[in-house]
Formats: structure tokens, sequence, C-alpha cells
């Protein structure tokens, strides 16, 4: 894996790093299916996220989020178009990204000390220096003492704390986030949001955040992307107005901007979901 | 369940009685653990009556001449000959002598067939052009009866230790090798992105990754891979040796002595379980993190 620009190193929290801008531009991205035959995830998406950005990105099951996300990260490389991250064209793993998905991708056989130390050990820091972060970023995200637990042993909200703190912890310029609250319950997911809020405004990382729930993507982001069903292309793209900061996102739910923006994007996107329900369901569209 | 009708019960003399049904923590934890001691005491007697039962009828079957006891022993002479392989001793020296010989041989060969077939699970597992290279040829080899290895083995290197130590090794092997592969091919894909995407090289992707996951399964194989090392020896040695359990084996075969056999039976039986109990030790130490299996935790 070549890393193409200089060896990142994890900062003390607080001294925030400025956010990378994200350019994506006319991305396509073909996979093989297995029967040999060639599938188009996405075609031509062109977004830009500006540095410290928070955009969502919003659409049907299916319609190649996911895989653009994995554009960005450098896990894959496009069969056309270009991503660039600060100004440098992806090939290979992008420097200063963290990752988060729904599924918790914690270490099961790491401590939740250990699950959020990795980080900082895979670039090359001292252990007692990771540890000292570590144990910092539980503070934050509200895990003293839960230290030496394993995964298992915590609630859904809690493995998705110590995932924040392990994506944070390296100060990325990029988060990337595929769906990751998606597992959770209605509580505990409005809770989670707000708290990422809260860190995200303390760091300011560009955010590229999946979700199916438009609730969630007008109350956190700076700007909405919908795409369409596949292959997925961008259809709308919506800037958020409301103020920051912008506190508790269940209060914020009620707020009439809110309602109007929700309401504006739902239009653009329910065609989308129709057409894909549609698809699912052997319904000629 | 018992507890629970009880507890009924108690309510309903309670209720009978006119006095509040009240339970405290202690009580009802004393209680749990009542029924938790009891339920093991039955077990236990369940274990013992089926060992009885077991022994004691092949013992009045066996002095009946119903089971002719020239061919499938007799509890009460295989115990004799227990006792005279340990007292007396063998043709070729103590059985301690033996014992250790046959024990070295099933643990060389399950050390080398464990470390080698972990490096190429772990090896094809995570490459995939060498595995679909290899798979045909490990599907051959996997296919052909490797006891018969054992004859080969002999005729090559003689009668010492290390052909038995090779037959043990090549059975552990595929058991181990099998399960490798499958661990590293379940590796949770998002954990692999996960480390990539912070800038973990390949060899730290397999240090942090590959192989803790792939572990489970390593180890879930040993406990089948020990047995299987202990045959590799004792069918080497049946095969040809100088020295060994399974010399006795093939001796005791040739002098129509079934008694001798299962005393030998018995022997290996509890080298088994002993290392099956440190297999066990090993999987609770390493496997710490995992959550505990519904069966484990007691309902009360």
């Amino acid at each position: 894996m070549g890393d193409n620009t200089p060896k990142r190193t994890p900062v003390a929290p607080g001294v925030a790093d400025e956010g990378a801008q994200i350019d994506i531009v006319g991305l396509t991205k073909r996979f093989l299916t297995p029967k040999g035959q060639p599938f188009t995830a996405i075609r031509d998406v062109s977004l830009t996220v500006e540095p410290g950005q928070f955009c969502a990105i919003v659409g049907p099951t299916g319609c190649g989020k996911s895989t653009t996300l994995a554009q960005v990260s450098g896990l894959e490389r496009p069969s056309g178009g270009s991503v660039q991250v600060g100004g440098h064209i992806v090939d290979g793993i992008t420097n200063g990204v963290s990752y988060m998905f729904q599924a918790d991708s914690l270490f099961p056989w790491k401590t939740v000390l250990q699950n959020v130390m990795i980080g900082p050990v895979l670039l090359g820091t001292s252990k007692k220096e990771a540890m000292v972060l570590a144990l910092d970023w539980l503070r934050r995200v509200g895990l003293s003492g839960f230290e030496d637990r394993y995964p298992h042993q915590l609630s859904g909200g809690m493995r998705k704390r110590v995932a924040l703190a392990a994506a944070l912890i390296n100060n990325p310029r990029i988060l990337l986030m595929d769906e990751p609250f998606g597992a959770l319950d209605v509580q505990t997911k409005a809770i989670m949001q707000t708290e990422l809020l809260g860190l995200w405004e303390e760091l300011r990382p560009s955010v590229l955040f999946i979700t199916h729930d438009l609730d969630e993507a007008v109350a956190l982001s700076d700007r909405v992307v919908i795409m369409t069903t596949s292959p997925g292309t961008v259809k709308d793209i919506f800037d958020i107005d409301l103020p920051r900061p912008r506190g508790d996102v269940q209060t914020l739910r009620h707020e009439k901007r809110f309602i109007e923006l929700q309401t504006q994007i739902w239009e653009s996107l329910r065609d989308e979901v129709q057409r894909a329900y549609q698809r699912t369901t052997g319904v000629a569209a | 369940m018992s507890t629970l009708i009880q507890h009924n019960r108690g309510a309903a003399a309670a209720r009978a009685t006119g006095t509040p049904a009240l339970q405290s923590e202690a009580e009802l934890q004393a209680s749990a653990r009542r029924s938790r001691s009891r339920n093991r005491t039955w077990v236990w007697v369940g274990r013992i009556a089926v060992a009885v039962i077991f022994i004691g009828g092949w013992q009045l079957l066996a002095q009946n001449k119903i089971l002719d006891p020239f061919f499938y022993g007799e509890p009460t002479l295989i115990w004799d000959s227990l006792v005279t392989l340990f007292t007396a001793g063998t043709a070729f020296g103590s059985i301690w002598d033996q014992l250790w010989v046959t024990v070295q041989e099933a643990l060389f060969g399950f050390l080398l067939g464990t470390i080698a077939g972990v490096i190429f699970g772990i090896l094809l597992g995570s490459n995939r052009y060498l595995s679909n290279v290899f798979n045909p040829y490990i599907k051959v080899l996997n296919s052909i009866p490797r006891i018969v290895l054992g004859s080969i083995f002999i005729v090559a290197f003689g009668l010492g230790i290390f052909p038995k130590i090779l037959l043990a090794a090549v059975l552990v092997f595929f058991a181990v090798f099998f399960n490798a592969y499958q661990g590293v091919r379940e590796v949770d894909q998002n954990l692999v992105a996960n480390v990539r995407v912070l800038g973990a090289s390949p060899l730290q992707v397999a240090r942090h990754v590959t192989i803790p996951s792939a572990m489970t399964w390593i180890i879930a194989s040993l406990h089948t891979a020990f047995g299987f090392a202990i045959i590799g020896a004792l069918v080497a040695e049946v095969l040809g040796a100088q020295k060994g359990i399974g010399l006795i084996i093939s001796q005791s075969q040739g002098r129509f002595d079934p008694n001798t056999v299962f005393a030998c039976m018995v022997i290996m039986a509890v080298v088994t379980l002993g290392a099956e109990y440190l297999i066990t030790l090993l999987e609770r130490s390493v496997l710490k993190w995992r959550p505990p299996v519904r069966s484990d935790t007691q309902a009360i």
C-alpha cells in the first residue's frame, strides 16, 4: 500500500488539524459479478466536501453510497473519474482517514482500551503514549472505568462510543461514516448523534456520512446529497442552513426550518425510494 | 424448574396462612445454590450409574460366556493386565518407557502438524491466488487414506521414533489446516478495512486481525487434532516399532490377549483426557474475550 502523503502523527486532542477538502469528479465504479457480468455500482458521481464540512449522503438501498466511501478511503480504485483529498489524487490508502461502519468493527479480542489504542499504535506511537491518548478519549466519550471490558460486555450504545473514540483518536482530517448509528434504538441514536456533533465541532474533520435516515442527515449535516438508485449518481444537493452549534438533536427536530428542509429534501428522495422499492419487488416502474 | 415450583408452593402456603410471601434476596440466592448443587449431584449419580451398568454388564455377560471373553476380554482381567503392565512391566522394558515413547511421538507430531497447519492455513486463507492453485491438490491429499503413509514412512525412515512423528503430524496437519484456512476466510472484512484505513501494513493486518480472529477456529481444531496425533503414533507403532504402546498392542494381538489391548486403550484414553484438559485450559486463557456461551450460563 503506497502511502501517498507524508506520515500522519496522532496529535494531542484539542489541537485540531484542518479537515481536508474532498473532490469527487466523475467517479464511476464497475464490479464483476460472480457470473462474470460487469455491474455499474456508481456512475459519474461528482461532489465536493469543503474542509471541515459535514456532508450526508442519502439514497435508497443499494445505490452505491458505501462504494463511494470506499473510493474516498482508497480501499478500492475507481473504474473512472477521480477522487482528490486535500488536492492529492487518491491512489492507495488515503492518509488521515478514519472509517466507522454500521457493524461495530471493534476487535472482540481486545479490551476497550486496546481497541481505542489501535489507531496510534498502527502509526508507530509508543504503547505508553497511545495508552494516555486512549484513556483521555475514553473519558471524552464517557467510558472511563470501562477500559478493561471486552466489547461483548458493553451495550450497543457503549460499543458505538468506543468505535467513535477509536475513529477520532488519530485526529483524522476525514471521517467516513457508513450508517454508523443504523443499528441503534431511537433513543440511543439521538444521544449518539448529539455526542458526535459535539466532538465534530471540536475537531472539525471533513465528514462523509451515509444514512437512510433523512432526519439524521438534516440534523447533522451542512450539506445533504441525494443519490439515485443503481447505478448510483448524484441527484440533488441541498445546503442545510441550520445554525451551529446545533445542540440537542431531538429538540432540533421540532424547529420550523428543520421541518421545511426535511420536507423539501423528502420530495427529491421519495421518487428514488419508490423506484428502488418497485425494483426489489419486481413491479414495473 | 423445581425451585420455581417450590416458590409457588411457598407463596401458596403464605397466602393460606395470611402472611405475606416475602422472599429476601439472600433466600433466593440460597435456594438457587441448593438447586444447582442438587442438579450437579444428580448428574454425577447418572454418570456413575452408566459406568456401573456398562462395566458390570460387560463383566456379567463375559462371566456367563454370553460374550466370549477370549475375543472381548473381561473387565476384571483388563484390570489385572493393567496392574501387571505397571508392576511387572512389558517384554520390552517398563511400561513408563513405552508410554513416554508414544507420548513423545504424539507430542512432536502434534506440534509439527499444528505449526505447519496454521502456517499453510493462514497463507492460503489470506491469498486467493495461492488458494486457487493449491485447492485441487489439497483435496487430493485429503482424500487419500493417509494412514497408509505410515507404511511408507517406516520403510523410508526405519523403526525409530521419526516415522511415527511424521505420521502423527500428517494426520494433525489436515485437521488444523482446514480450520485455520476457514478461520482466515471468516475474518470480518470490516475489521480488515478498518485497520487498513488506519494505515496498517499487511503484517499488521495479520497480527491484529487475521491471526487473533482465526485463533477461535484453530483452537477448536486442537481438540480433535491431539486425538489424531495419538492415533498416528499408535498406528505407526503397530506397523513396526521397537518401543511404544502400539508395539505392546500388536504383540498382544499376536498372543490373542484382548485384555492387554484393552488395558493399553485405557492408558491412552487417560493420556488423551489429560491433554484435552490442558488444551481446554489453553482455550480458556487465549479466548477469554469470548462471550460466554448461552448453555454455559446456567439458567437458575
